[in-house]
């Protein structure tokens, strides 16, 4: 008998019993349901992570004052002496294997173009800000070098701006009074979106970085008169993140006279890194959940073997039957094993269906991520085969040893 | 030439723990082909046990037997198969169809197993089907057929695969008399066009319709007549 005829064969069989094939494919069903929704939203989250940490700025590091970098319970930011331009200077002069490097000052204000007012923060950058942190020049162009240092009032706006103030029409050229002030619209960035806890990132004014110190007074202390309260440093490509990190350290504990032994009262960061140690446990999580899901699965391969089980001892007139008029044992072994992979790849195809549908419901309603791996997919469908040959074997091995006589007398 | 089936001191037995019980005790039987065999005797003398033998649908404990010209001892469990497929056709007395599956599918079962395309079993099983006069109802499930109308089925069923043997063991067991009468028509043509027809029964009126009576009692042949 050949595959398609055993195939028909297969399929009219489970027709027949229809309710309870539907009922035997259930943990297959949900088995491969719950293995595709799990995987994929973790996928989704660890793909969110990584665009994430590219808006960012991917190779970004990040330098404060304060001993701590991300919210530790030592020394906060303020307590320290802050850094300052000399020390953005210094790193971008001394350390080898940097992209670009840029303080960073900032202070609240308000936006006016006609007759419309928007609230908002000026942050003051060195030209370097844009590249390290990813944003894209949309329109126009950034300062230069030479006008952060001399001060021009040039501004370079992100798309809620845009938006709020220009309705959406290109800005280039226009003049925005900021604090009072006019500021000339030089460039636009292209749109990040919000971040994953619902930050607009596009609700951004960038101006020189000597610009915003002066008018606004920013990082401008009693003390330090060139303080920044940020530098970020973005590494260039093919360079080793913690070799760079050590080279700023030893720099600034000399710089900040800091004595041998003695601990550094700033941090050097790499978000990505804290980023991706914070999503560590959450894809162990999703792991661990897709193993659950697995073994979900086994146990919907131990239903199917049970109801082939019953099956074979229901029809066991019927396997006498087709031994009587010239079926192999092969043949009725090959008979019920199909019968158990079209159960379990039909149910994976249920399942499939369920899983991307809860996948995608999944998805609208918690505004989260998903990633649907095709690759995942196949894997699913190709599982739920492999445990109907797994445990339709034993029971359809059992038919084919039954000897005809016996089966055809058998009540 | 020899004769279509060569029985030559078949015995069975059967070991129920330690119980040994003779079902059949040395029997030595010629049957030609073109004949038309009922075979008698009390309940539990032996008859479906030497059916059972004769469709190689079980092996002798010991004695010669050669169907066909095949000695069926030396055949292994896929060959028997093959061997039963092609010359033997079988009735069974509970009709046993496959439920819920149409008449002609029904049918058709044998050759699925001899390996013919879609179109040919179909086309085999449908002439089969209007040869015992059921061309109208081919695509009826056994739910849908009287008793007669599904031995009918069995039948042609046991036509299918052109057999040179058909083996009926009680096939009017489960009928009326009217319908008995209905299928041992269908027999009685069988034979005249030239099928051995061996069949077992308890009704003289049935065994009648053969033109050899044999009669078993406890497990050995105590007559054979033509
Ligand atoms: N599988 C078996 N195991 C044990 N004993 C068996 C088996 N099959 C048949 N027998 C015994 O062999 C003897 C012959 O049985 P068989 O079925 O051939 O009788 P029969 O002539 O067909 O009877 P009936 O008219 O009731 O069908 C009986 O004593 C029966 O109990
Ligand atoms: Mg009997």
């Amino acid at each position: 008998m050949n595959a398609l005829a055993s195939l028909r064969v297969a399929l009219t069989a489970l027709r027949i019993n229809a309710l309870r094939s539907a009922l035997a494919m259930l943990g297959v069903i949900i088995g491969v349901a719950s293995v595709i929704v799990l995987v994929s939203i973790s996928e989704g989250t660890k793909q969110a992570v990584e665009a994430q940490i590219a808006s960012f700025g991917a190779n970004l590091l990040i330098i404060r004052p304060g001993s701590s970098m991300f919210g530790g319970r030592r020394g906060g930011a303020g307590s320290a002496d802050p850094m300052t331009d000399g020390d953005v200077e210094a790193i971008r002069t001394e350390i080898a294997g940097l992209a670009g490097v840029s303080g960073e000052v900032s202070a609240g204000t308000t936006l006016v173009f006609g007759g419309i007012n928007w609230t908002s923060r000026i942050q003051g950058v060195n030209p370097d800000y844009f590249s390290a942190r990813g944003w894209v020049i949309g329109e126009g162009r950034a300062f230069s070098g030479a006008e952060d240092v001399s001060g021009r009032r040039y501004v370079v706006v992100g798309q809620t701006i845009i938006q709020e103030l220009f309705d959406g029409a290109s800005p280039l050229g226009q003049s925005i009074r900021i604090g009072g002030q006019p500021f000339e619209v030089i460039g636009t960035l292209e749109r990040k979106g919000e971040t994953s806890w619902g930050q607009d990132q596009d609700d951004v004014v960038f101006a020189p970085l000597s610009t915003v110190r002066q008018r606004f007074g920013a990082g401008m202390r009693a003390t330090v008169r060139d303080a920044v309260s940020t530098i970020y440093a973005d590494i260039a490509p093919g360079e080793s993140t913690s070799r760079v990190i050590e080279d700023i350290q030893d720099l600034l504990r000399i710089r900040r006279e800091i004595q041998p032994g003695a601990e550094d009262d700033f941090a050097v960061g790499s978000l990505a890194e804290f980023i991706r140690a914070r999503n560590e446990t959450e894809s162990q999580l999703g792991l661990l959940l897709a193993v659950g899901a697995g073994i979900v699965l086994l146990v919907g391969g131990i239903g199917i073997m049970n109801i082939m089980l019953v099956s074979v001892t229901e029809r066991t007139r019927e396997i006498g039957l087709r031994l009587a008029v010239g079926a192999r044992r092969a043949d009725v072994r090959n008979q019920f094993l199909i019968e158990s992979i079209v159960l379990c790849v039909i149910g994976g195809l249920a399942g499939l269906v369920v899983g991307v549908g809860g996948t995608l419901i999944y998805a609208e309603v918690g505004q989260l991520d998903i990633v649907i791996d095709p690759v995942i997919v196949a894997i699913a469908i190709g599982a739920s085969a492999l445990v109907g040959v797994f445990f339709g074997l034993y029971p359809a091995h059992r038919a084919s040893r039954l000897n005809p006589i016996d089966a055809l007398r058998f009540e | 030439m020899p004769a279509l089936i060569e029985c030559r001191n078949l015995v069975k037995t059967y070991e129920m723990g330690d119980q040994v019980v003779h079902a059949l005790n040395d029997v030595s039987l010629d049957i030609e082909a073109g004949e038309y065999v009922a075979i008698m005797g009390t309940s539990g003398s032996g008859k479906s046990t030497l059916m059972n033998l004769l469709g190689a649908l079980d092996q002798p404990t010991s004695g010669q037997l050669r169907i066909a010209g095949e000695d069926v001892r030396a055949l292994g469990p896929d060959a028997v198969s093959r061997f039963r497929n092609r010359t033997i056709g079988f009735v069974f007395q509970q009709f046993n169809l496959l439920p819920r599956t149409s008449a002609l599918e029904n049918a058709a079962l044998p050759l699925i197993y001899s390996g013919l395309p879609h179109a040919e079993r179909v086309k085999r099983s449908m002439a089969r089907l209007e040869q015992v006069g059921l061309g109208e109802r081919t695509d009826h499930h056994p739910a849908q057929l009287s008793g007669g109308q599904q031995q009918r089925v069995a039948i042609a069923r046991g036509l299918v695969n052109d057999p040179k043997i058909l083996l009926a063991d009680e096939p009017t067991g489960a009928l009326d008399t009217k319908t008995s009468k209905d299928i041992m028509a269908i027999f009685d043509q069988l034979n005249r066009e030239g099928i051995t027809v061996i069949l077992v029964t308890h009704e003289q009126e049935v065994a009648e319709h053969a033109r050899r009576q044999i009669v078993f009692r406890d497990g050995e042949i105590v007559e054979d007549r033509s």
